[in-house]
């Protein structure tokens, strides 16, 4: 059993990050040319908003029959993970980006800085606690809702909580469940001291 | 006579509102020409049109003699200081960083720029020691607007623009820095263009007062004509600070 947990642990570890990998991958740069697009900008949020209230085993349901991106295993399982993943990867480093001071980004432009210039020297630095923000919550929704993937054979500490349900198992549940559970709580801190730290070195908080 | 900036029938609609109708203004080398109006006037419009972050849609505007549209808008910006109300500083960079950032930018090196801050801060009364490794937050609003002041002189520019920049000081701060601001004009010997809606402050920092109305210019006028001016909007300016009673 224990080497079970670490395998599976192993796994569950795996599909989150090449869930967030490929997330981050789409969504920073996806949010970076809608911050300057408030057209399109609607409606990508709302498209990405609509896919999160997606219950995740219907989401399954939905991927299954589908080419590339579907079938029973890993792959539905990142495709479905990172569809949820999006959202607060999106959303944040939209916020991030918006939320930059109109003066500061004025005088960036006045004094000379080429738009490439403002967008890395000045907007993604400013934004970055507010992108970082986005992956924790990103990467702790993926944790919990990564358990659903043994569903479709996706692998992960879901097997003990799926085995455990269809044996009436407090026991096999409580191995799936409490290590995921512990997963998520160290992400949380551990990326929560990195936003910390984001925010002393940026001089916009108290600490150094 | 040397025109640094001249602009000629110049008009700008931003948003479907005509914020700049037909205006003709001259800034010789060496001027600090205070744009004074109420808000919506148009004055940062106009200041904006200068340094072509806000388009005309009407006339032309020359900038050392080559009109704006003519000129790289990234060399021509770093080539006009800007200094915004609350300094619009980076506030993730350090006061040095700030100050450097023109000279930076322009690939001087290292030791060249840091030299250069070092002068500059000086040059506003802030001692480098102590505050080129500050970040903007740690700083009075009196010391942003001086490192504002070091960031807009740190390429050399031969135009400064600055958009009421010591609009949200209390008042004897802004005495400071209107004086810190004189002994830099008299030492650097830059030509200024100074947004500002204080009839005051206009009156002791410029050689010459444009007042705009309504996206036109009332009245072009030295501070001495300025004070004896019968042009209404210019009487209700100097009534507002207490002078209008001659």
């Amino acid at each position: 059993m224990t080497s079970e947990i670490l395998t599976l642990t192993i796994e569950h570890i795996e599909l989150v990050l090449v869930t967030l990998a490929i997330a981050a991958s789409m969504g920073l740069p996806a949010a970076v040319m809608l911050a300057r697009r408030a057209r399109w900008r609607r409606l990508v949020v709302g498209f990405v908003n609509v896919a999160q209230t997606v219950p995740s085993l219907a989401m399954f349901g939905f991927l299954l029959p589908l080419p590339l991106v579907g079938g029973i295993g890993k792959r539905t399982a990142v495709t479905a993970l990172t569809l949820y993943a999006l959202l607060p990867i999106v959303r944040n480093t939209l916020v991030g980006l918006l939320g930059v001071d109109a003066g500061v980004r004025e005088s960036a432009e006045a004094m000379g800085m080429t738009a490439r210039q403002i967008l890395w020297q000045v907007e993604l630095p400013l934004a970055t606690p507010s992108i970082l923000t986005g992956l924790r919550l990103a990467t702790v929704a993926t944790i919990g809702t990564a358990t659903i993937a043994a569903a479709i054979g996706g692998g992960g500490l879901g097997v003990f909580i799926f085995r455990g349900i269809a044996m009436y198992d407090k026991w096999t549940v409580l191995a799936g469940a409490v290590p995921a559970a512990a997963m998520a709580i160290a992400a949380d801190e551990a990326l929560g001291w990195v936003e910390k730290r984001s925010l002393r070195s940026r001089g916009m908080a108290n600490g150094e | 006579m040397n025109p640094i900036l001249e602009i000629r029938g110049l008009s700008c609609r931003l948003g479907g509102r005509e914020v700049l109708r037909h205006i003709d203004l001259t800034v010789e080398e060496g001027e600090t020409v205070a744009l004074l109006g109420r808000s919506g006037s148009g004055k940062t419009t106009l200041l904006k049109c200068v340094n072509a972050t806000v388009p005309a849609s009407a006339g032309e505007i020359l900038f050392q003699g080559k009109p704006i549209g003519e000129w790289d808008r990234i060399t021509m910006r770093r080539r006009m200081g800007y200094v915004i109300q609350e300094g619009g500083l980076f506030p993730h960079w350090t006061v040095a960083a700030n100050v450097g950032l023109v000279p930076r930018l322009e690939g001087r090196p290292e030791a060249a720029v840091t030299a250069r801050v070092d002068e500059l801060l000086t040059s506003v009364g802030l001692a480098p020691a102590q505050f080129a490794g500050r970040f903007p937050r740690q700083l009075s609003g009196g010391q942003k607007q001086r490192v504002g002041i070091a960031r807009a002189l740190a390429g050399d520019p031969p135009l400064l623009l600055l958009d009421e920049p010591f609009a949200a000081l209390d008042p004897i701060t802004r005495f400071d820095l209107q004086q810190q601001f004189l002994d830099l004009r008299r030492n650097w010997k830059k030509t200024a263009l100074f947004v500002t809606h204080d009839v005051r402050e206009a009156l002791l920092v410029a050689s010459r007062i444009v007042l705009l109305r309504a996206g036109r210019v009332e009245l072009a006028a030295s501070p001495e004509e300025f004070r004896m001016a019968e042009n209404e909007e210019a009487r209700a300016f100097l009534a507002s600070a207490g002078m209008g009673d001659l």
